[in-house]
């Protein structure tokens, strides 16, 4: 079990994969924004994608649950 | 600004320039209005202003990039006129019309000018029948993959894939091959449809090793055109400047001459009046430079022109703004030693990836040819709805030795703690052989940084950053 935790406070811009989902590593799951940048969030290493935390829009600070791949 | 009338600027824009432009209107002996969003209200640039009016919530659409908003508070307050600093309005002719016709003086050049250079593809095609040299390139927007495949082969790989109606580095990517070009044009077109509701794209000519140099002109209220020097700005990431200097160490007498003839005449096809910023590719085994793009406002790095030549640019622009002359003698300007701009940002300095946060503690050096123009303080807050630059540190010596070291001894006494900053990667930058042998380019970043410059992401682990401006997601 992988946690994908973020790296900073971001916005979540735009939600990718759902959960349920098979992810092969480095397939984008979400995408993240902060400071004029658009930050792809990626899968570390393939799975199936158990618990998605955050919707479009919601605003996550650092250390924040993004997704729990299996 | 009428005469005899106790004068105001109203300030469009906020952080560290926002504050360098009041600096000059406070000198002046003018009022300064400020304007913020709620995300702001801590900042120095309002405990600094003589007035400041919310305009909106902390998204810049909602409040920087409301016109209607800073034209209310432009009527509250009563200002005389607007400067809009760089970024959020300052390059929307549509604004500065609306600042015009609302009887206030526009601090910037004329709508025309900013709408004929706004269009990249516009302002190539204008520039090459003005005579300035461009590189191959598409001279009608590419609307499809296979007309973009078609002048790709026509121009000869590699190529740069650009968003006609982007800038800053938006949207801009690479292409050595055909499947390159494919995969290329359609992220392109995709995100120059998102974020500018126009997804023309111009393909042209990528120049490998080329150097990032850029002509300061000012159009005089009189109608001459004059050049102010060069800035070499080769040091980026992700298209994005990192630092800038002046003079550029890979522009020698006959090249600068022929840059600034250029830039002037680029200025004067258009009528230009105020500061504006010519930038040119240099290819570094040719020695010829190619016409980029004009910025039509004042360059985050207009200090290190200010620094050598003692010019103050803000000051200028308000004079021709104003239909006055500049107070500088225009025929005898001599510039002295180097300066060297370092954009302070909160980011990451290994990844480059944003690190906004509260600053718990912020001290910045000073000395001899040392100039620090900041947007922060210590329990400021940086938001993450804005782009990452704290500060710029410029410094300034007799030689590019001097500059140097100057800058590694400030760097060393600059210390922000909170956010993450790029001051590490600075202090790398200045001791890295090839930027300190002055023999650079636009790629000199990922030589320093191998795995975490690529164009459209990091290589490797972890996130990848991609630049864009959200500002400008209209039409998300």
């Amino acid at each position: 079990m992988t946690e994908i935790r973020a790296e900073m406070v971001a916005n979540v811009w735009k939600v990718v994969a759902a959960e349920g989902d098979t992810v092969g590593d480095g397939d984008t799951l979400v995408i993240l924004e902060s400071m004029k940048m658009e930050i792809p969030v990626l899968a570390e290493g393939a799975g199936t994608v158990v618990r998605l935390a955050v919707a479009e829009g919601d605003v996550i600070q650092e250390g924040d649950l993004i997704a729990v791949i299996e | 600004m009428l005469p005899g009338v106790p004068d105001s600027v109203l300030i469009a824009n906020r952080g560290e320039i926002a504050r360098r432009i009041a600096r000059t209107v406070r000198r002046l002996g003018i009022k300064v209005i400020a304007v913020y969003s709620e995300a702001d209200a801590d900042l120095p640039f309002i405990s600094e202003s003589d007035e400041a009016v919310l305009i909106g919530p902390a998204q810049a659409a909602l409040s920087y990039l409301n016109a209607d908003a800073i034209l209310a508070a432009a009527e509250r307050s009563r200002a005389h006129a607007i400067h809009p600093g760089y970024g959020f309005l300052a390059e929307n002719a549509e604004f500065a019309q609306r600042v015009i016709d609302a009887g206030l003086t526009w601090i910037g050049p004329s709508p025309d000018a900013i709408e004929q250079m706004g269009d990249k593809i516009r302002a190539r095609n204008l520039m090459a029948a003005a005579g300035l040299p461009v590189a191959q390139g598409s001279a009608e927007p590419v609307t499809d993959a296979d007309d973009a495949l078609a002048q790709a082969r026509r121009i000869g790989y590699p190529v740069m894939i650009k968003a006609a109606a982007g800038g800053g580095g938006i949207g801009m990517t690479t292409a050595a091959d055909d499947d390159q070009l494919r995969a290329g044009f359609d992220t392109a077109s995709s995100r120059a449809e998102r974020f500018f509701g126009n997804s023309s794209i111009l393909i042209e000519r990528y120049i490998t090793r080329a150097r990032h140099v850029e002509v300061q002109i000012l159009g005089l209220a009189d109608g001459r055109v004059i050049a102010l020097g060069e800035r070499d700005c080769s040091t980026q990431r992700r298209h994005q400047k990192l630092a800038e200097e002046t003079p550029s160490p890979g522009v020698g007498p006959e090249l600068r001459e022929r840059m600034f003839a250029a830039a002037v005449r680029a200025g004067e096809s258009v009528g230009y009046r105020g500061a504006g910023t010519v930038e040119c590719l240099v290819d570094g085994q040719t020695g010829q430079f190619v016409f980029l793009e004009m910025n039509t406002r004042l360059q985050v790095e207009h200090p290190v022109t200010e620094m050598v030549t003692g010019i103050d640019l803000v000051e200028q622009q308000m004079l021709i703004a104003d239909g006055a002359e500049v107070s500088f003698g225009v025929d005898s300007v001599k510039p002295i030693g180097h300066a060297l701009e370092l954009r302070v940002y909160a980011e990451d300095p290994i990844r480059f990836l944003p690190s906004p946060g509260a600053i718990t503690a912020w001290e910045e050096p000073s000395g001899d040819g040392v100039r620090v123009d900041a947007g922060y303080a210590a329990g400021n807050v940086v938001s993450q709805h804005y782009d990452p630059l704290l500060a710029k540190l410029i410094v300034h010596g007799q030689d590019r030795e001097q500059a140097l070291a100057r800058a590694s001894d400030a760097l060393g006494a600059f210390v922000v703690t909170g956010p993450k900053t790029n001051l590490p990667f600075h202090a790398e930058l200045i001791r890295f052989a090839e930027f300190s042998s002055g023999d650079y380019d636009t790629s000199v970043v990922t030589r320093l940084r191998p795995l975490w410059t690529d164009d459209v992401g990091v290589h490797g682990r972890g996130p990848r950053a991609v630049m864009i401006d959200s500002d400008m997601r209209r039409y998300a």
